[in-house]
């Protein structure tokens, strides 16, 4: 436990070595308020609910979370410190989710930025803050299961940049199984049970659930159930790298 | 003494390529184990499995007691590790860097503080700890890789390559520290420099094709070469061709190289089976009158029985 502290601290504190982090941050308060404030049309909703700055995550997410997770472990492997830190005395588990949970730590510190938002919101008018709060926290967590999927395939390459690309990759597939187009292509001529199996695998159906304040069981063990899979992949990517050196 | 690290038949192959076939060895407290060959012989891969970096293909590594494996955590913390080219985190300042190994072994607090103290002034840091790594010389950065891998006062150090890439000075100095480090523990330098082996090692294992190929003292694998007992001597130019002649007819002489050095020419005299030739090389050389100079007998070539061993056959 210790040591995963450990290997937390240093890998967040490397977020901060370089501007990057907070290069990273501008662009994502940058774009969340556009998102929020132009094509959301906060104001001229005039509701006092947080849904315009929620609806767009998953897409800002999309590019973003990659973009945190990236360096995870391709760069260790590029500069061979993997060797040096796979050779300390603490397990490849703990390593794994050290680093992992640096990346979670980091998108939830640039999540807290946000919080104004939430303060203009209350200062407008009187939300149900319950709502928020749910939002938040799905929030977070398909942050958490983007940044999952991010850190494991940053693992099976030493180049941060296709690193970047594959996350994107598979998280778009994350994304777009709940929407409609990709629904369509089903609903003609599969059983309504694989329709709603593979909606089911979308971070976007599990998001507006959240987002309405609906706090299921089933939405939020989906996204710990995507966050545990791919960790379990990470780790076998990184056990099986390490032998191709 | 005790030994502290021994391997058992290591083997390790990638697909078709026998990386590893077959290394056995053992080093003992205090000693420092040369671990040479030519680049692709296997030393790195050895040197993965010895850390628990690489599971090997069969075989196992013990250490104080304990199989090094990927998973035994315990084993990995008696080992002090300097990677090939000593890889570091360059984005941090020299004293996290150091906390943070300090730390990783389960050192905490003040005793972290304390050890990295230690360690800085073993291989004196003092001067950079508040410089980011990257920013650092060469010799710097090897440093640091050393100190972070003893910082945690290990039974066994594994150092690969601990020189590679330093000017002579540096050289001289990481051989210094390794020297220092050496009393009460055990030490595997893995190097194909062969001025190392004669400057720290108290045993070589020279390792070819994944197997060892030699192993003993340095004076042990010198007396195996061909220079063995070989007579070499400086006669002025004129002379030289009467000279070999001469030499060539003596009945324990392999054979004689000539190398011209300005007005002189450098002879080296081999003898046959390593026979001590001297006296007879001396007589001769008195008896025809000829003006030699630096008159020596060898004791032998590490870099001749490195190639003998390593090469073709």
């Amino acid at each position: 436990m210790s040591s995963m502290k450990t290997i937390l601290k240093r890998e967040f504190s490397s977020y901060f070595a370089t501007p990057v982090a907070y290069v990273f941050l501008v662009i994502f308060l940058v774009l969340q308020g556009l998102f929020t404030f132009y094509i959301g049309q906060f104001y001229a909703r005039e509701q006092a609910d947080l849904v315009s700055f929620f609806t767009y995550q998953p897409w800002l997410y999309l590019f973003l979370m990659p973009a945190i997770a990236m360096r995870l472990w391709a760069e260790e492997r590029k500069s061979g410190t993997l060797e040096l830190l796979l050779t300390l005395p603490v397990p490849v588990g703990a390593v794994v989710v050290g680093k992992y949970l640096a990346a979670v730590a980091f998108a939830g510190v640039a999540l807290l930025f946000t919080l104004p938002i939430w303060i203009t919101v209350n200062w407008l008018g009187t939300p149900d803050n319950g709502v928020i709060l749910t939002g938040y926290i799905g929030s977070l967590l398909m942050a958490s299961a983007y940044l999952a999927i991010g850190s494991a395939l940053s693992a099976t390459t030493k180049n941060q940049v296709v690193a970047f690309i594959l996350a994107i990759s598979v998280c778009f597939l994350f994304l777009v199984s709940g929407l409609p187009m990709v629904l369509d292509l089903f609903t003609g001529w599969a059983p309504e049970g694989i329709v709603l199996a593979v909606a089911n695998f979308s971070f976007l159906t599990h998001f507006d659930n959240l987002q309405k304040g609906v706090v299921s069981f089933a939405d939020v063990f989906y996204f710990i159930a995507v966050i545990a899979f791919w960790l379990w992949v990470n780790r076998i990517v990184i056990e099986s790298k390490r032998e191709a050196g | 003494m005790d030994v502290l690290l021994e391997a058992q038949d290591l083997r390790k192959h990638f697909g078709a390529l026998k990386a590893v076939d077959g290394i056995s060895l053992t080093v003992k407290k205090g000693e420092v184990l040369g671990f040479l060959g030519p680049n692709g012989a296997g030393k790195t891969t050895t040197m993965k499995m010895l850390t628990g970096f690489l599971a090997p293909t069969s075989g196992k590594a013990i250490v104080c007691g304990e199989t090094i494996s990927t998973g035994n955590v315990k084993a990995r913390g008696r080992i002090g590790y300097l990677p090939e080219g000593a890889p570091l985190y360059g984005d941090m300042i020299t004293r996290d860097f150091l906390m943070f190994i300090a730390q990783a072994h389960g050192i905490e607090g003040d005793e972290a503080r304390d050890v990295v103290e230690s360690a800085a002034g073993a291989v004196h840091l003092h001067n950079v700890m508040e410089q980011r790594i990257e920013t650092l010389s060469k010799g710097f950065k090897r440093r640091v890789g050393l100190a972070a891998a003893i910082l945690h006062a290990p039974d066994v150090l594994i150092l690969d390559e601990p020189t590679d890439g330093l000017d002579p000075n540096q050289k001289h100095e990481v051989r210094r520290l390794i020297e220092a480090m050496s009393v009460d523990r055990a030490i595997i330098i893995s190097t194909h420099i062969l001025e190392e082996v004669d400057a720290l090692c108290h045993r070589a294992v020279i390792i070819n094709k994944g197997r060892i190929v030699a192993d003993g003292t340095p004076s042990e694998l010198r007396a195996r070469s061909k220079y063995r007992n070989a007579v070499t001597m400086l006669v002025p130019l004129a002379e030289a061709e009467k000279a070999a002649s001469a030499l060539k007819s003596i009945r324990m002489v392999a054979k004689v190289e000539a190398a011209s050095e300005g007005d002189f020419m450098r002879l080296t005299v081999l003898s046959r089976d390593n026979a001590d030739i001297a006296d007879a090389v001396g007589d001769i050389a008195a008896v025809s009158n000829w003006k030699v100079s630096q008159f020596s007998v060898e004791a032998g070539r590490l870099d001749d029985v490195f190639r003998q061993v390593t090469e073709g056959q």
